[in-house]
């Protein structure tokens, strides 16, 4: 069922090649909102970055850009149509345009970035990739791996990232391959493979799925820099700036201190310029973006701030508590800086 | 003169022969235009909107691992490679579901025929039990229900502490040639050339005086027993590399990685539910007069069932037996579902995404099984051509 689907979701794609030229440089927030509401295309389940609570309801870090994305523009986060797509059919989707926007805890790389259509907006999550095994098997470093079975997501940048790192090193390693991330904690859970491996945040959330989360333990070691952002289609330059000013959006929001509960009252008196301007009191950033000028308040007022977003998906009043390390702002500790509104 | 000439003109365009050819060569001429225009429209969409194109893509370092390559293959390998592997994985479980398939459904088709009225109804449990249900859900099951359900390396399942079955699939020795194992082989591939000379001449024999030869016995031998002559005689040159646990899992000896295991039981037992029917049906086609007539020269049951049942019944069973292969060949493509390394999990899957390439690697995809399965067809309708009634 899995795969003949892939195929078949290929073939749409290739139609769409085959179309005419015209519709190429169509802008993507025209059509967006000639349609009324944006296509996200979002993981098919992992817990804090996308998935879907018991009502059915999506939640997570990449869900929350979607609805902010959703919330500039429409001034409503619930205009948004989330569609679950497996890390191999991510790409497809976003050219074929499918989607409007990925925003589905992706790895930016050179190649993906260059060569596939595609723009990298700017980093969601700084991630690594980590291992995650039994706590009974004593293991506190990768060389003891020799020998190991590795269980692994196919089509990600974590299946290039072991074949550099174990090789070079002489550590043999066999490596199970599944399609989505359940199978793969599955897969680890069974008993199939000793460790399971993918970015640190995947093991947090993949941790809490297993029958017995504190059996297991994630090592220290991280064997690459995975920088996660949404992804748009080259080609339009408007789009591209409308996702990426979002996240600056959420980002100065929270090193200007603005938070979803008190921005009404920054608006009304704004404490400082940085806040005006930031909240479309002064000048027409929003007019800018073929926005409106209080496209940031809409964010912000709707989904909050990245702090905001970051505690209640992935972060400390969520499960998966993983703490704000690399994804701390630049003042704190952190690489997270955003270019300033003015 | 003028009269004669313009009857040819008129009779040329009047000619319904000529007629069909001119719009035979303008249909063909239309359909190749509009496939020139898809294919450079698309490369045309594909440039514009920065999307590399091309087989380029076949020579750069691959760069990921596959768990089961019947050739040598590393990150280090190519795409090309990768694409080798993958249609390898693909061949390996279609050929051995196709052997196991066959072997099955012939037994318990044959099997519903018995008299043995639990021997019967066995096997059309079977049959309604396998066929029902799809697929997808029985390669689950195997996979994750049966071979998962088997405990961790340490706690194998072993036979004779050489055969080691656990979750991570089944361990057993593998055989190592020392120098002067060549012989052996060779020996094999003889027997095998001796036993068929051996079956022609018998044929012949019988034709012209009656007698038969007990071929079935004498071809047993000879392919048995000359490899295991010239094996002995050559000293034993086999080492085996016993599995040994060592740290997470077992050294040296061979492991069937359970996702084959899993798929190639699932498909076999699929399919053979199929060929069962329709060997019951090719069986049941052949007039119940032949076998009386079998019966009344006294012919033993096996022999009517050999030289007068089966062959008749297998100008039926061939052609439904061929569509049984093709779609379990195709339906092979199912492994991405356990993780099974085949050509659509490895290359239309892991390449694919990794190089973004979906348009040369779909179609290179396509185009492999096509030709599979047309070859498959092929050869099939050879042997069906040989078996059908020859009207002399």
């Amino acid at each position: 069922m899995i795969d003949k689907n892939k195929i078949l979701f290929a073939l749409p794609m290739a139609l769409a090649f085959t179309g005419g030229i015209s519709s190429v440089q169509a802008a993507t927030l025209d059509d967006v909102e000639a349609r009324g509401n944006l296509n996200c295309g979002v993981n098919v389940g992992l817990s804090g970055f996308s998935s879907t609570n018991e009502n059915g309801t999506w939640q997570g870090l990449d869900v929350e850009t979607c609805r902010g994305i959703a919330a500039a523009i429409f001034n409503d986060p619930e205009k948004v149509v989330f569609t679950p797509l497996t890390a191999k059919e991510r790409f497809t989707a976003l050219q074929s345009g499918e989607i409007d926007v990925l925003s589905r805890n992706t790895t930016w790389t050179a190649t993906r970035d260059n060569s596939l259509g595609l723009n990298f907006t700017t980093t969601t999550f700084y991630d690594g990739q980590g291992f995650m095994l039994d706590k009974s098997l004593g293991i506190k470093n990768l060389e003891d791996l020799d020998g190991a079975s590795i269980c692994i997501q196919s089509g990600t940048t974590h299946e290039l990232n072991l074949a550099d790192y174990f090789p070079s090193r002489n550590i043999n390693i066999d490596t199970v391959t599944f399609d989505t991330p359940d199978q793969t904690a599955q897969g680890f859970a069974s008993g199939r493979c000793d460790v399971l491996t993918s970015d640190t945040s995947q093991l947090s959330a993949l941790r809490l799925q297993l029958p017995n989360p504190d059996s297991v333990e994630i090592l220290e070691n991280l064997i690459s820099k995975e920088p996660l952002g949404p992804v748009v289609r080259q080609g339009d330059d408007q789009w591209f700036d409308i996702v990426k000013w979002t996240i600056f959006a959420m980002i100065n929001a929270e090193e200007l201190g603005v938070t979803s509960e008190n921005v009404d009252d920054m608006r009304n008196d704004p404490p400082s310029p940085q806040v005006a301007r930031l909240l479309g009191v002064d000048g027409n950033y929003g007019e800018q973006l073929g926005l409106s000028n209080d496209w940031a308040y809409n964010i912000l007022k709707h989904v909050g701030n990245y702090g905001e977003v970051f505690s209640h998906t992935v972060g400390e009043e969520s499960p998966l508590n993983i703490s704000r390390g690399m994804n701390a702002l630049w003042n704190e500790g952190g690489i997270l800086y955003a270019p300033p509104v003015r | 003169m003028l009269r004669s000439s313009s009857r040819k003109r008129g009779a040329l365009w009047r000619d319904p022969a000529f007629r069909a050819l001119v719009f035979q060569a303008i249909l063909l001429l239309a359909l190749l235009a509009l496939i020139t225009m898809i294919v450079l429209n698309t490369m045309a969409n594909l440039e514009s909107r920065g999307i590399t194109t091309g087989f380029g893509f076949l020579n750069e370092r691959a760069g990921f691992s596959i768990p089961q390559t019947l050739i040598d293959y590393s990150g280090d390998s190519t795409y090309a490679r990768t694409f080798v592997v993958g249609l390898l994985n693909t061949l390996l479980v279609s050929i051995m579901g196709i052997i196991a398939a066959t072997i099955i459904g012939f037994a318990v088709g044959i099997a519903r025929l018995s008299t043995n009225w639990l021997l019967a109804k066995l096997a059309a449990a079977f049959v309604e039990t396998f066929r029902n249900i799809p697929l997808l859900v029985q390669i689950l099951f195997w996979y994750f229900a049966v071979l998962q359900a088997l405990p961790s390396p340490r706690q194998s399942l072993s036979v004779f502490d050489t055969f080691f079955s656990n979750v991570r699939g089944l361990v057993m020795p593998d055989p190592q040639p020392l120098p002067g194992f060549a012989a052996t082989p060779w020996a094999l591939l003889a027997a095998i050339v001796i036993t068929i000379a051996l079956a022609v001449f018998a044929r012949r024999r019988q034709a012209r005086t009656g007698k038969a030869l007990p071929i079935y016995w004498l071809g047993t031998a000879t392919i048995i027993g000359v490899p295991l002559a010239i094996f002995l005689v050559t000293g034993m040159p086999l080492e085996w590399s016993v599995p040994e646990l060592t740290g997470f899992n077992f050294r040296g000896g061979v492991t069937i990685i359970p996702e084959f295991m899993a798929l190639w039981l699932a498909l076999s037992i699929y399919t053979a539910s199929f060929i069962a029917e329709i060997v019951r049906s090719g069986i049941q086609s052949v007039p119940h007069g032949q076998v009386e007539a079998a019966n009344s020269l006294s012919l033993p049951g096996s022999i009517t069932l050999r030289k007068v049942v089966i062959p008749q019944a297998m100008r039926v069973i061939v052609p439904q037996l061929t569509s049984q292969y093709l779609n379990l060949i195709k339906n092979s493509s199912l492994a991405t579902a356990i993780g099974y390394p085949d050509l659509v999990a490895v290359f239309a899957g892991t390449a694919l995404n990794q190089t973004g390439q979906a348009i040369e690697i779909v179609a290179m995809t396509m185009a492999v099984y096509l030709i599979i399965s047309l070859l498959v067809s092929a050869l099939m309708n050879i042997y069906n051509a040989r078996t059908l009634l020859k009207e002399r």
